[in-house]
């Protein structure tokens, strides 16, 4: 600061101005070129897997490195099963935690315990995973797997659907703990969505009689229902690509022979975890950048879908304003 | 006429008794979402603290079942966020600066912003592969280097977010008010609106060393890990992260022993810079 003033004033040239811009610019230009490059050597890579298997390759359960024979089915399957378990559990616990957070909270509380959210979604996910191999495991399978198998047993479907060793690793604990990994970013979008209603329309419900409930039910939630979706899209999207805590918990096996929750299956991301490094290159390095291709594609769709979704929400909001 | 009171307050009970349903409810996620932090930061302390000896903190990773501790670890891990945060942080300032402070309405602007967010959430080990690509399998080896640059690419999209959104918040006034006074663009943003961002962008940068401080994915295949204490970046180098995950897979009581110490002191770095962040915004933002 002093320096600055007790030099004199020195006359920089336009020079500066353009370089400075070029700067910036080019750093614009850069991160557009990551993405660019990222989707490149994923092709690139994948190559000859795609010109092998063409997209039989996504229908194929086989996975054999021995005898050279890649489809990526159970992958994929292992990917969206416990995905879509996570958002089914993510969902109404995040919209109630953004209602109590917007409606009930007293004003003090508020500010502290979205924060204590908010951490749990810092917390490093090989921590979750640890947490979720040597600690959660166990309990969920002494205390919920081997109770629902004993009430199930001989049911028809749900008897299916709960078959297998109860040792609390599979796809149903691998969907537990991403539902709890993606609660906070759900919560956190709901919760900003819900903020910007215009209080002016809830305070008309308010004034009509209604019941906090009915306000967030049918005044809130409608005018925001673009922002829930699209934070609901942002949560799939984080599971989807979600690594560690699956690879510790989902058990890793390459087969698909049944339905069960409990069984362990395999992800892509845990795939590339365990396969990659010791890959040998080849069809089977190949594959597995198909795989990594095959997850890029669609977190990009589900992201794009989240951000589209909240922007129109901000659009409306704009022109209502 | 008594009888329609009746419908009428039965009907109003009912309402009331629904709300309560939904808040007790809403009360319960909040409490279920606590109990999940609450549990597991529990479980961390309690079986990290145990392996949280000296011996942890100034020895190399050991082989199964022999004494030794995770210094090497620790020291890979910090060089490389070091590093990564220095190669990251001005490349995403400078195009913050470019979305908040040059044309932030054109189409330029608009695709980087797209692109960043998709960057921000995108699956970690894909970026990973990508390095892997370009990096290892080109010079047919493993190394730090490839490991900061995976680690750089997650700092870049988290600085460019927040820089650009502490930019905006500067009022146009002072930007104004330095451009009367005749100051070239590059001096009014860097010596007026970046000054007075100063606390935002501080923040962003933080939260960035948080994420790739707990990053293990993109680190597996491109630093992989190493026994031995190393400063060569050329090599293959371990990180904190990549130890816990081979240790905690491992059956060796030891290596266990030790991945919860790693376990415990990755969770409170990463927490303490989230809060220490938090801190900045609230005191100065």
């Amino acid at each position: 600061m002093s320096s600055n003033q007790s030099a004199k004033p020195v006359r920089t040239g336009p020079w500066a101005d353009a370089v400075f811009g070029w700067l910036a610019k080019g750093a614009a230009w850069l991160t557009l070129a990551l993405l660019a490059s990222i989707i490149f050597s994923l092709v690139v890579g994948a190559w000859p897997a795609i010109e092998r298997y063409g997209l039989g390759f996504l229908t194929s359960p086989v996975w054999d490195p021995v005898q050279e024979d890649f489809g990526g089915l159970v992958m994929i399957y292992g990917t969206l099963a416990t995905s879509l378990i996570a958002v089914l559990i993510a969902v109404p616990v995040s919209f109630g935690i953004a209602l109590f957070l917007t409606e009930m909270s007293p004003s003090w509380l508020k500010r502290p315990l979205g924060t204590a959210i908010e951490l749990l979604a810092a917390v490093p996910s090989i921590v979750y995973g640890m947490w979720g191999l040597l600690v959660f495991g166990p309990i969920l399978a002494e205390y919920v797997q081997m109770p629902l198998q004993s009430l199930f047993n001989g049911v028809p479907y749900l008897g299916a659907l709960v078959s297998g060793p109860p040792v609390g690793i599979g796809i149903l604990s691998a969907g537990i703990i991403l539902a709890i990994m993606i609660i906070p970013f759900i919560a956190a979008v709901m919760r900003d969505v819900f903020e910007v209603t215009p209080p002016l329309l809830k305070e008309s419900a308010y004034g009509l009689g209604s019941t906090t409930w009915e306000v967030v039910y049918k005044v809130v939630l409608p005018y925001t229902k673009a922002g829930v979706v699209g934070g609901i899209m942002l949560g799939l999207g984080r599971a989807l690509g979600e690594t560690m805590a699956i690879t510790f918990v989902i058990g890793n096996m390459n087969q698909l022979n049944t339905l069960s929750l409990f069984q362990a299956a395999n992800s892509i991301t845990s795939a590339l975890a365990n396969e990659f490094a010791e890959a040998a290159s080849g069809l089977h390095q190949a594959s597995l950048i198909y795989l990594g291709l095959v997850l890029f594609f669609i977190t990009f769709v589900v992201l794009t879908l989240s951000k589209l979704l909240l922007r129109q929400l901000r659009k409306a909001e704009g022109a209502k304003a | 006429m008594s009888e329609l009171d009746e419908v009428r307050r039965a009907h109003f009970a009912r309402r009331k008794r629904v709300n309560v349903v939904a808040l007790a409810l809403s009360l319960a996620a909040m409490a279920f979402g606590l109990f999940w932090l609450f549990w597991i930061l529990w479980e961390t302390f309690r079986l990290g603290i145990a392996g949280m000896t000296l011996a942890t903190l100034t020895q190399m990773t050991p082989p199964p079942n022999e004494a030794g501790g995770i210094a090497n670890a620790i020291y890979g891990s910090f060089l490389m966020v070091l590093l990564a945060t220095f190669v990251g942080t001005p490349i995403g300032i400078m195009a913050g600066i470019y979305l908040a402070e040059y044309n932030p309405k054109g189409w330029l602007a608009e695709v980087t912003r797209f692109v960043n967010d998709i960057l921000l959430s995108a699956p970690s080990i894909v970026i990973g592969l990508f390095v892997y690509a370009v990096v290892v399998a080109r010079f047919k080896s493993f190394s730090g280097w490839a490991g900061v640059m995976a680690l750089a690419m997650i700092v870049i999209p988290v600085v460019i977010r927040t820089t650009e959104n502490m930019l905006q918040l500067v009022p146009a006034g002072l930007r104004e008010a330095a451009y009367a006074l005749g100051a070239p663009k590059w001096k009014v943003i860097t010596s007026i609106t970046l000054k007075a961002a100063r606390a935002g962008v501080v923040t962003g940068v933080l939260l960035a060393v948080a994420r790739i401080s707990g990053e293990t994915a993109p680190l597996l295949f491109t630093a992989l890990n190493n026994q031995f204490w190393t400063s060569n970046l050329n090599d293959p180098m371990s990180s904190l992260p990549v130890t816990i995950f081979k240790f905690a897979m491992s059956p060796y009581e030891n290596w266990q022993q030790l991945a919860w110490a790693g376990v415990l002191l990755i969770t409170v770095t990463v927490l303490g810079l989230n809060i220490l962040a938090r801190v900045v915004t609230r005191n100065k933002g």
